[in-house]
């Protein structure tokens, strides 16, 4: 009983396919509350479309999802459901540039979850201060710096109470010296107890908050362990490899 | 002084006239050269017009025609009516002037309209006196506007939806059973501008909705909605709209049971949207094309429907970018609604052609179409100027 309540996603036997290519080879993970998950890997190794059948940007083909209880399938409710649950953060930001920065946080709020304009308006402006850029709020995303624009699309997926985190390379589309920033954000967040799966090359950030780490290659998931057992006595050559190519520089 | 003097803004931007004369078409000899010959150009394929229009023209066939050209039958009785829906619109544009476009110097132009009018054109004494009336009426709005856009921004907005149903009210007339100045005005007396114009507003208002929902028909899931919209476009598409006229006018009678007719504005209508419709679609679709897939994926991943996703994050980019394109079609459908006169409608086109049909006005084809021509070029040109105007106000094309 305790176990059950403590997990929050299973992933069992999970493959994929993109017409003949076989995108996800048989992936397995058990993720607990609170836990914050590492996924990193060589470029076309599944790590985007994993995350994204977790809250069914991508459906799976084969093996089962579970988030929270409730298992994805065709079933529409589950799945809005379960994008309840999670927020996503995107390489890209994805803000809706015809919005303000307010109006992009209180949008789901306000149309998903009901709340009233002058509730979801306290909480974006809460969020705001958390990612510390409050005086942004009439802007819009186009006006902000990229590291601003992160920072909001976190605020956005935060402002749903989500209880699950999924970031897909939210930095790897940001100039080095916004980078900071939003890592600030996301080990904050970390810290404050919320469930994350990040996918991410940016190694400090594993050691500063992963609990665990995945390292994908060809649609599979070829290691896993804690930062220290990855970074320091990594079983794998490949995993190995890969390391020192991405520690090199 | 030369104190003063360095307040002022910079030169080039005090250029008078003559500085500008000089900076666009004398900056060079081949600039000098070039507006020389053509002025000459310009001069030789006027001058012919000119003489033309201000010597030998018989403007009377205008100034007699008047009224019917700008309500055809319309009985006299009722026109106060028109008048009525006229400073309504009226009142609203320069409210919304007043609300939106606080310093725009087009709008205090739009309002001044038919004051001046009144003044070019020779109206009857009752209609000169409502010209007059609607721009007191004009800027009245705007001043409203402007000193309390917080207020009636709402009420406006209102005033806006319920426009049609009113103009149309107006116009027909409420009941059957009334007379006087609330009796029933038939369609077949509405004419000239005044049902070139309802064609217009009607035609647009309806098509729009309805070649959105096509739109997103045609990339629907649904596979028996996707081929309906397919079909739908790519048919109204494959034939020209006098067909379609032709069709609604003489075919649709034979479809309908014995005794039953439908009105013959209303079937122009009808034809006029269902074809209009086909086109905005594929427009509209064109816009949704240019939406990124990223912008579907961060709308899901907050939990929104996708009805939800449309309504709020996809349509509004996708019409924003296609507004030139909309307004293209709009003047589009303007235009084309001349078409009705081919098949017997009274619409401005239809009501030239029985004005030189009277044997005193016989041989002044010119004064007519040059006059309506006039007339088709201010609306267009109008509606493409508000779209450019709007265009730089949402900053299309800025970001
Ligand atoms: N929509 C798609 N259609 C076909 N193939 C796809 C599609 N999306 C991804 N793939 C393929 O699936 C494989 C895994 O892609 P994925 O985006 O998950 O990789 P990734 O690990 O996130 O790589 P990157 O580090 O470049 O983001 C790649 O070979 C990619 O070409
Ligand atoms: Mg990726």
């Amino acid at each position: 009983m305790t176990h059950e309540a403590e997990t929050i996603i299973t992933v069992q036997d999970v493959h994929k396919w993109y017409g003949d290519f076989h995108a996800l080879r048989g992936i397995n993970m058990e993720v607990k509350r609170r836990e914050v998950i590492v996924i990193f890997g060589p470029s076309g190794s599944g790590k985007s479309t994993f995350i994204r059948t977790i809250n069914r940007l991508e459906e799976h083909q084969r093996g089962k999802i579970i988030v929270d209880g409730i298992e994805l399938s065709h079933d529409v409710r589950n799945i809005e459901k379960i994008r309840m649950e999670t927020g996503m953060v995107f390489q890209q930001f994805n803000l809706f540039p015809h919005l303000t920065v307010l109006q992009n946080i209180t949008l789901a709020p306000i149309q998903v979850r009901k709340w009233t304009k002058q509730k979801a308006e306290e909480i974006a402006m809460q969020l705001l201060e958390r990612v510390g850029i409050p005086e942004q709020a009439h802007k819009y995303p186009g006006q902000l710096s990229g590291g601003q624009q992160q920072r909001v699309a976190i605020a956005r997926s935060l402002a749903m109470q989500p209880k699950i985190m999924l970031f897909d390379e939210p930095t790897s589309a940001l100039d080095p010296e916004m980078i900071k920033e939003v890592l600030d954000v996301m080990i904050e967040l970390a810290k404050s107890g919320m469930t994350m799966l990040v996918v991410t090359h940016e190694m400090g950030f594993a050691r500063a908050v992963a609990d665990r780490m995945f390292f994908f290659d060809q649609g599979q998931i070829v290691e896993s362990g804690t930062p220290d057992e990855i970074f320091k006595d990594p079983k794998e050559e490949r995993t190995k490899l890969f390391l020192s190519q991405i520690l090199s520089h | 002084m030369a104190n003063l003097d360095t307040a002022l803004p910079p030169l080039t931007e005090r250029s008078t006239i003559l500085r500008w004369l000089r900076k666009n078409l004398f900056g060079s000899w081949l600039d000098s050269l070039l507006t020389i010959v053509g002025l000459l150009i310009v001069y030789w394929a006027l001058k012919g017009f000119l003489t033309w229009a201000f010597t030998a023209a018989e403007w009377r066939v205008v100034s007699a025609n008047l009224r019917l050209l700008m309500i055809g039958q319309y009985p006299i009785e009722q026109v106060g009516r028109l008048w009525l829906w006229l400073a309504f619109l009226v009142f609203l544009t320069g409210t919304s002037f007043g609300i939106w476009a606080r310093q725009s110097r087009f709008a205090v132009g739009v309002l001044m309209l038919p004051a001046v009018l009144a003044l070019v054109f020779p109206f009857e004494g009752a209609a000169r006196t409502w010209l007059l009336a609607l721009t007191v009426i004009g800027v009245a709005g705007w001043l409203g506007g402007r000193t309390k856009p917080e207020v009636l921004k709402r009420s406006v907005i209102a005033g806006w939806v319920i426009a049609l149903p009113i103009i149309i009210l107006l116009t027909h007339g409420f009941s059957e059973s009334t007379t006087g100045f609330w009796a029933v005005a038939k369609t077949n007396l509405w004419g000239g501008l005044l049902l070139t114009f309802l064609l217009t507003v009607v035609a647009i208002l309806f098509s729009f909705p309805l070649g959105v929902l096509l739109a997103l028909g045609r990339r629907s899931e649904l596979p028996a909605v996707r081929w309906f919209s397919v079909l739908y476009i790519e048919l109204v598409r494959g034939v020209p709209l006098i067909t379609i006229l032709f069709m609604a006018q003489l075919m649709l009678p034979l479809f309908l049971p014995e005794g039953m007719t439908i009105d013959r504005v209303l079937r122009a209508m009808v034809g006029i949207t269902l074809f209009s419709a086909a086109y905005l679609a594929e427009n509209v679709r064109g816009g949704l094309q240019a939406i990124p897939k990223g912008q579907y994926e961060a709308a899901q991943a907050l939990g929104l429907s996708g009805a939800q996703t449309m309504i709020f994050i996809i349509l509004p980019q996708a019409l924003r970018l296609i507004i030139p394109i909309l307004v293209g079609q709009f003047i589009a459908v303007f235009k084309d609604t001349a078409l009705v006169a081919i098949v017997g409608l009274l619409d401005l086109v239809g009501i030239a052609k029985t004005v030189l049909a009277q044997p005193e006005f016989l041989g002044l084809q010119r004064e007519v179409y040059v006059f309506i021509s006039l007339i088709y070029w201010v609306l267009s040109y109008g509606m493409s100027y508000l779209s450019q105007r709007l265009e730089e106000r949402l900053g299309v094309g800025k970001r």
